[in-house]
């Protein structure tokens, strides 16, 4: 696909859709939906360009899940990649990854993680495959559909911890949700988790408490980020936060003995079991569902 | 005989100890467990080093002054760099921010 093509098939399309979510956590479009309900897709940690151990065929993990989305007998508004595209930054793992991704049959958004910004090239290459013409600053970005006000945040590649927005995106974050009334739903993306999922391991956003004070005056807001590569759930007050699985390689749990952050491997006939994507319906509050690539 | 110097400057860098000195035909620093082993190292101008990987984690060695970086190293993958400059030059792992090394780099005259 050239390039010209792809931006156009991650351009924004502003189509608002009506879904359920079913029993089994397929989202599905039916002239019974209820007015305002809104669903779309979360995908997470792809890390094309991994060789190691814990996942011997990354391409083909992220092939299944894109496979298993373009299933879904209703296509979800959009798919959001929460970052970790690419684990190297390499100019051929960001052609092989928007190889894979163009194929999604729903517009695609992407965040990046810190694997998609190493080194001097590396945001530039990002910004080549999957950057935004929206996005502000170092590509945050925020869009108004299906009633829904949606923030996708960066917070990496700002200063030296792993999980970081900085003032001027917290700046333009303070602007942009001091407009919208405090019962409009709001979503927010990013890529390592804005609480304190594992500050040991890096597992936090520095300065998220800044950003969680902004939300605080909303009725319903759900913060959705991967990184950590399974499904870890937080709530504080009416913010809801939940970490999504990845598509390449878990990892240990926090709190587990002996276990450091990075790729876990497990035994090959349970991989599929703990790799996934998520689907989410939003109809006042948010509701969501997590599918191993196991479950298709 | 090397491999035990280099778990020698590796024992002294997590000890805190003084920099440990270069052997002028290159050094390797080892990228394990999410840090820079040794730590803090001291070569003459014109030396090189290797930096290797042997996590099974995504690892950058990058100048804090970005005048020389290794971009992403997979496990098993190594980059060397000849430092010229004499002087003292700090730097990190952009995948890791919190993981940092120091290397000093002593005039070879």
């Amino acid at each position: 696909m050239k390039r010209r093509d792809f931006v156009g098939h991650v351009a924004w399309t502003g189509a608002g859709l009506l879904y359920v979510l079913g029993a089994d956590g397929i989202v599905r479009a039916t002239a019974d939906a209820s007015p305002g309900s809104f669903g779309f897709v979360q995908i997470s940690d792809s890390h094309i360009g991994y060789t190691g151990p814990a996942n011997d065929d990354v391409r083909g993990t992220l092939l299944k899940a894109v496979a298993a989305i373009n299933a879904m007998p209703a296509q979800p508004a959009f798919v959001i990649h929460t970052g970790d595209v690419t684990h190297l930054s390499k100019a051929t793992e960001f052609d092989d990854a928007r190889a894979v991704l163009s194929t999604l049959r729903a517009p695609l958004i992407t965040i990046p993680g810190e694997h998609d910004v190493i080194g001097a090239e590396g945001p530039k290459r990002y910004a080549a495959a999957f950057a935004r013409k929206e996005a502000a600053g170092r590509g945050w970005s925020s869009w108004d559909q299906g009633g829904i006000h949606f923030v996708a945040l960066i917070n990496v590649g700002e200063g030296e911890t792993m999980g970081m927005l900085g003032d001027e995106q917290l700046s333009w974050l303070a602007n942009d949700l001091g407009a919208r009334k405090a019962n409009q739903p709001v979503v927010v993306f990013g890529h390592v988790p804005l609480f304190a999922a594992a500050p040991e391991w890096g597992w936090t956003t520095t300065d998220g408490t800044k950003a969680i004070a902004l939300l605080r005056r909303f009725n319903a807001v759900t913060v959705l980020n991967g990184h950590i590569h399974q499904v870890l759930e937080h709530q504080d007050g009416a913010i809801r936060f939940a970490t999504a699985r990845a598509t390449a390689f878990p990892q240990a749990a926090p709190g587990t003995p002996n276990a450091k952050p990075g790729p876990l491997k497990v035994a090959p006939d349970s991989l599929l079991g703990v790799l996934g994507y998520r689907t989410v319906e939003v109809a006042g509050r948010a509701a969501w569902q997590d599918r191993t690539l196991a479950q298709g | 005989m090397r491999t035990a110097l280099l778990a020698a400057a590796a024992l002294l860098a997590f000890s805190g100890a003084a920099p440990s000195p270069g052997t002028g035909t290159g050094t390797v620093v080892h990228i394990r467990d999410d840090a820079f082993v040794p730590a803090s190292l001291t070569v003459k101008a014109g030396d090189k080093i290797t930096f290797v990987n042997d996590d099974d984690d995504a690892h950058t060695a990058t100048a804090d002054d970005a005048s020389w970086d290794s971009e992403g190293l997979n496990q098993g993958q190594k980059w060397t760099h000849v430092f010229t400059k004499a002087g003292k030059v700090t730097y990190h792992c952009t995948v890791h921010p919190m993981m940092h090394g120091t290397i000093v780099v002593r005039s070879a005259t």
